[in-house]
């Protein structure tokens, strides 16, 4: 317990400390916009990618449909911030995109998730075209064209809150009773079954908090953007999202967090090569899988805790 | 009634490219459970090599559909012989993002190297329309039935009546007992990629031929429908693939001629979803049975 805590404070050192560095990076000029949008860019897909790496990762559900409750989440902001344009009217959105987006997850899931495997991605890429469709066709969102002028209520010390509090729920429930049920389901179906755990309670759960993660992210996205459309929310979205979380290793949260900002900044430096940049973006994809199939991290953590452990052992002999 | 089956004549000539498209899907899938989301990228190549060797080679349709289908069965090879031959025994959804990164590889150097541009193609065969009880039927549109549905039973008899189709079959099943029998199961599955490469090539040419227009990304929506075919159908199931194929042809057209059109494409995913929910293995599908 005592290490928990040590590594828990810790932790949140490091969330502030990783705050006041930004923020006086920001004061000094060393981040200017540009950076500034890379990095908020990278919170949000760390949120997207956290999610989806529980539903991916920790629950074995193979989700191709992240997409549709970010959509969610985004034109929920959008619609109500567009007619409340306080701070307050934001978290009001960000609450009602949420609560949307839940909803949504318990309508694709409980029908879907008794599918397996691909048929299951295959699924619930078929629910998020259907959430994108119906946006597109609706007159509230604005059809096609989306909505613009979406008052700008999010910078980036929202987005970076939202990181540290969505990964922190993430983790704790990773780590605790649900967490390990949702695990067993991973690992064995049947035998998860026998020691008693409703294997489609958890799996449900597992896709609904990742669902609701994705409504944050879009709200976020929304809200910084200031401009959405439903095509920003098509399945090569989904894909891309699916992309960090392979890359940083399937089941792996740090993980995420090291392919978020790779990317992240591998497509700002892109971003001088115009027409090519796609070109380069794939083939270092391709690259990156061959030679590293199981992502950046695998599935490997950096932990705090492991690091105290080791230096306890001290001697430099210890070598786990 | 006789919209109705102008409806499914249109619905059917769509359908059959959709169903050559699946027919690779499904293959590669059954063979080595990857879902080859490249698959539509060699369709797009395909259309791209048609046009080319019609306009400055002056190829006639047949010689166009067969060179097309060499070059879709070579690049199909290629790509997998680097790209997905040293992920064999990596992780699944490793090499499902290596067939995207191939696919985004594809689309994008295709737009680099020969713009973006939309090009009409060719028009190798003059268009007449036929009147059979009111209802019109093209030569371009019996054509593309009439090429799909013999490549269809070509495709069946190499994997039912050949030594290579029954290899096909014996490394689907299982890839290790193949190889224990004396089975090549490199060659095998480049051959299986070399089939449904070159069906998705002739898919291009025949697309080409009935919608004038090609571009560098074309082969992206039509390459998830085909695989949301293969899925409906039963993944890893031939004629589950060629049926899948016309069902979603000819549900798209029947919702876009009842004026739903914006729609077309979430009732084709509602219909996925609900069949899945009754045959969670799709219309042909083997439902496998849990065991401990």
């Amino acid at each position: 317990m005592k290490a928990n805590i040590k590594t828990n404070i810790i932790w949140l050192i490091i969330m502030v400390a990783g705050f006041y560095l930004i923020n006086t990076l920001i004061l000094v000029g060393v981040v200017n916009a540009f950076i500034e949008n890379m990095l908020v860019t990278i919170g949000i897909n760390i949120i997207l990618a956290t999610g989806l790496n529980l539903v991916i990762g920790f629950a074995g559900q193979f989700s191709l449909g992240h997409a549709g409750f970010m959509a969610i989440g985004s034109y929920a902001t959008a619609i109500i911030t567009s007619s409340m344009e306080t701070p307050a009217g934001f978290y009001i959105a960000l609450v009602v995109g949420i609560i949307l987006s839940i909803i949504a997850a318990l309508i694709v899931g409980i029908p879907t998730l008794r599918l397996r495997g691909d048929y299951l991605a295959i699924a619930t890429m078929g629910a998020a075209e259907i959430i994108r469709i119906i946006i597109n066709n609706l007159k509230i969102t604005g059809g096609a064209s989306g909505i613009f002028n979406i008052p700008n209520l999010a910078s980036w010390p929202t987005v970076y809150v939202m990181v540290c509090i969505t990964t922190i729920i993430i983790v704790n429930f990773i780590r605790s009773r649900g967490g390990r049920a949702v695990k067993s389901v991973r690992e064995d179906e049947i035998a998860a079954e026998a020691m008693g755990i409703n294997i489609f309670r958890w799996k449900l759960l597992a896709f609904v908090i990742g669902a609701a993660t994705a409504a944050v992210a879009g709200s976020l996205h929304a809200s910084y953007l200031q401009t959405i459309g439903p095509n920003d929310f098509n399945i090569m979205e989904s894909i891309s999202i699916l992309i960090v979380v392979v890359l940083g290793g399937v089941g792996s949260i740090t993980g995420t967090f090291v392919a978020a900002a790779v990317l992240g900044v591998i497509d700002t430096i892109l971003q001088n090569f115009g027409t090519l940049r796609m070109v380069i973006y794939s083939i270092a994809l391709i690259l990156l899988m061959v030679f590293k199939p199981s992502g950046l991290l695998g599935t490997w953590e950096l932990s705090l805790q492991r690091i105290f452990k080791h230096k306890r052992k001290t001697g430099g002999v210890a070598n786990d | 009634m006789q919209i109705f089956f102008q409806q499914v004549i249109n619905g059917l000539s769509l359908g059959s490219i959709y169903a050559l498209l699946a027919l690779g899907y499904t293959m590669v899938y059954g063979i080595i459970k990857l879902i080859n989301f490249a698959h539509g990228d060699i369709y797009m190549l395909g259309a791209f090599w048609g046009y080319y060797v019609i306009n400055s080679w002056h190829f006639n349709f047949i010689e166009a559909l067969l060179s097309a289908m060499v070059v879709g069965a070579v690049s199909g090879v290629v790509i997998e012989y680097f790209a997905y031959r040293p992920l064999r025994h990596s992780p699944r959804i490793t090499a499902l993002i290596t067939a995207i990164g191939v696919s985004f590889l594809l689309e994008n150097g295709m737009s680099y190297l020969f713009s973006s541009n939309t090009r009409s193609f060719p028009q190798i065969i003059q268009q007449h329309n036929y009147n059979i009880g009111g209802v019109l039927i093209s030569n371009i549109q019996i054509l593309i039935l009439v090429t799909a549905c013999v490549l269809m039973v070509l495709l069946q008899l190499i994997i039912k009546k050949t030594k290579m189709g029954k290899a096909m079959r014996a490394v689907s099943v299982d890839s290790d007992a193949a190889e224990l029998v004396g089975i090549n199961t490199n060659v095998t599955i480049s051959f299986t990629f070399a089939l449904g490469s070159s069906l998705a090539g002739a898919a291009g040419v025949l697309i080409g031929l009935y919608y004038n227009s090609i571009d560098p990304l074309m082969g992206m929506t039509p390459g998830i429908k085909a695989f949301v075919a293969a899925v409906l159908g039963g993944i890893g199931s031939v004629p589950g693939a060629s049926v899948g194929g016309f069902l979603i042809g000819i549900l798209e057209t029947l919702f876009q001629s009842i004026g739903l059109s914006a729609y077309k494409d979430a009732v084709v995913y509602g219909v996925l979803i609900i069949i899945l929910l009754i045959l969670p293995a799709g219309l042909f599908g083997k439902n496998k049975k849990e065991k401990v």
